[in-house]
């Protein structure tokens, strides 16, 4: 007996922007051009690529291998000026992979479901620079082998860190974020490596993605269950992102030298860390899609809004450092006074004004809708706002230290080979890193892409998703 | 639970048919269906009469317990294990000990919430029972278990006429 089943009426308006994504795309299209990079040999583009950032990265290998045998003496630091180089990268690494929780938390939580496109490499971008940040201050501790201290267990001598110091806030906050954004970014990858898993050809890639999808079969119980998640995971990482750079904006907030001692650090260290992480992912975005042609999933229009965030963060930074300079003057502080003229204008003032121009005035260009939509300026753009947030913390690290309260205590700093050599290792790890990625894993989070398809099977029936859907 | 009754799998190629037939499906008084899809599509779950996922409920509680336990620590090696006196202030400096708290809380509910969520969902798994490979890439299915008093014709024509691409009987 064949029954009739009474029609639930589809769901009319809830069809994303035509200019995200084309609505020629259906679902197979989605699985296999963004599963194509992974199945086939990589291309001459990716081959330099990595040739380039393995002999970065082999240049990083050197120089930690001398520093664990010669010590920190390699280095450039000395009194006063103890943070230098090491410091300045750990808090740009870190500030890189904000950008990753950003889209794929906050923008979660804020129902922008045009972070599909690009939440994925994203994330994958904050898990690398979180790795890269998290080598600086081990290796900046000087007795390396010895970096197990930095965490509280039960010990022979009967010590416990100490719970009120920044440095130990910032030993906790950053292995909270590693690991919750890893298991964010685990979760996220469990479908898609099951699509891996059910197209696999060969046996090895059906057993490997097979473990790595845990047994994922897409059932609606399941999925019922994994959006909750989800959705926890978004809610607990958007405080956790905010509460991270805060904390490292701490290490140097809670001291009492000038131009460190300030209330503005927090928001400002969180502005400047999505400005920066936003950029990153502008670059790697450009050279990904154009490597992998996933031209039509990554959009124009997805860049541009990257590009309308980078412009307004930078003036959040902006208008941070505009802060910052007024402060000191209204401020009747002498040493706080000299700081920031001396920043301007003395021996580092190269730094403090490749910092401004390349954060607060460079991004403007944005304000022009031909910039934002032009590949070749965003990428331009995107590197030298990366330049500038380099420089950004380099500023404020040695120039408060090199100059404190006693004349007689001043220094200049000057890098040694070994800085820039561990300096570039780290961009080497990094883009090694996601350039491994980008060969094993989906680049972009097809569970997700596909239900934001405004005409997925070709019917004209819209996908139901969940997040273009949660406003009816 | 599915796993031991045979089940009539139908395929579709329109998440709204896959939706409208559950809901079909569960007016005829057939129980423990399930869809699989490559995407979640919204509605599923009042499709299928699905109840809420308790897993929040894990991430509250561990979350909370984890920064109980952090201030707990933080509190007892700074005030009973090695209690140092400084200028006379306060041994539990409360507010100086909320980041690691707070970290803390984040820390054990993110993990517990990982945990609970492959709990809930029967996984990890070495044997899934994947009853279609298209269904983590274009295709939706319905899985109707076969009960006692269900025919395998009836249960054929009627996922037929709500709209299926394919239906096939797979024994567990």
């Amino acid at each position: 007996m064949a029954v009739v089943a009474p029609r639930v009426k589809p769901v009319e308006d809830v069809l994303p922007p035509s200019d995200l994504i084309s609505s020629k795309i259906r679902l197979r299209d989605v699985t296999d051009d963004v599963l194509r990079p992974t199945t086939r040999l990589p291309n001459a583009l990716w081959w330099i690529g990595i040739a380039i950032t393995g002999t970065m990265l082999g240049i990083g290998i050197i120089t930690v291998v001398r520093l664990l045998i010669k010590g920190q003496g390699i280095f450039g630091i000395s009194h006063p000026v103890g943070w230098a180089f090491d410091i300045t990268n750990f808090v740009f690494w870190i500030g890189i992979g904000h950008a990753g929780t950003l889209i794929s938390a906050i923008l979660f939580l804020l129902r922008q479901y045009w972070r599909t496109a690009i939440n994925r490499s994203a994330e994958a971008m904050t898990i690398f620079a979180v790795m890269t940040a998290g080598i600086f201050p081990l290796l900046h501790t000087g007795r390396q082998w010895m970096a197990f201290w930095l965490f509280p267990y039960p010990n022979e001598r009967l010590l416990w860190v100490n719970f009120r110091s920044p440095l130990v806030w910032d030993v906790f906050a950053v292995s909270t974020y590693l690991t919750i954004s890893l298991l964010f970014w685990y979760q996220g990858l469990v479908p898609d490596f099951a699509t891996m898993r059910d197209r696999a050809k060969n046996l090895l890639r059906k057993k490997v993605y097979g473990i790595l999808s845990l047994g994922w079969r897409g059932s609606a119980r399941a999925w019922n269950h994994y959006e909750k998640a989800y959705l926890v995971f978004a809610g607990l990482s958007t405080p956790l992102v905010l509460s991270v750079h805060s904390i490292v904006s701490f290490d140097f907030a809670v001291s009492l030298l000038p131009g460190w001692h300030t209330t503005i650090f927090p928001p400002y260290f969180v502005a400047g860390a999505i400005f920066s992480g936003f950029a990153m992912v502008v670059t790697l975005t450009v050279v990904m899609r154009k490597m992998f042609h996933l031209e039509h999933l990554i959009t124009i229009r997805h860049m541009e809004l990257m590009n309308m965030i980078i412009m307004a963060t930078g003036l959040m930074v902006g208008y941070a450092y505009i802060t910052e300079l007024f402060t000191a003057w209204y401020s009747e502080n002498p040493y706080e006074r000299y700081v920031f003229w001396n920043r301007a204008t003395g021996h580092y003032a190269w730094a403090f004004w490749t910092m401004m121009s390349c954060n607060a005035i460079i991004p403007q260009i944005f304000w022009f809708k031909k910039a934002r939509r032009s590949l070749v300026v965003m990428f331009i753009v995107s590197i030298f706002v990366n330049i500038g947030m380099w420089f950004e913390r380099f500023n404020i690290i040695v120039t408060s230290l090199h100059n404190d309260f006693i004349p007689a205590n001043w220094e200049i700093f000057t890098p040694t080979i070994w800085d820039f050599g561990w300096t570039i290792g780290a961009f080497g790890l990094f883009f090694t890193l996601f350039l491994i990625f980008v060969r094993v894993a989906p680049t972009i989070a097809m569970a997700e892409m596909k239900g934001v398809l405004p005409n997925p099977t070709g019917s004209g029936k819209p996908s139901l998703h969940e997040e273009v859907t949660a406003h009816d | 639970m599915t796993k031991l009754t045979p089940v009539m799998v139908a395929v579709f190629s329109e998440p709204t048919d896959v939706l409208n037939a559950a809901e079909a499906a569960h007016k005829q008084g057939w129980r423990h269906l399930d869809i699989m899809t490559p995407y979640p599509i919204h509605g599923m779950e009042k499709a299928l009469h699905l109840k809420m996922s308790w897993v929040p409920w894990v991430t509250l509680v561990m979350g909370l317990g984890g920064a109980a336990l952090g201030f707990l620590f933080a509190s007892w090696t700074s005030a009973v294990a090695w209690p140092i006196n400084v200028g006379g202030k306060p041994l539990i400096s409360w507010p100086a000990f909320i980041p690691v708290v707070f970290e803390c809380g984040i820390l054990i509910g993110g993990i517990a919430t990982f945990i609970a969520v492959w709990r809930a969902c029967h996984m990890p798994t070495n044997t899934p029972k994947i009853y279609d490979e298209r269904f983590t890439d274009d295709k939706f299915g319905l899985i109707v278990p076969l009960r006692e008093g269900m025919k395998d014709n009836d249960v054929q024509a009627f996922l037929k006429g709500v709209g299926a691409d394919e239906v096939r009987r797979v024994d567990a």
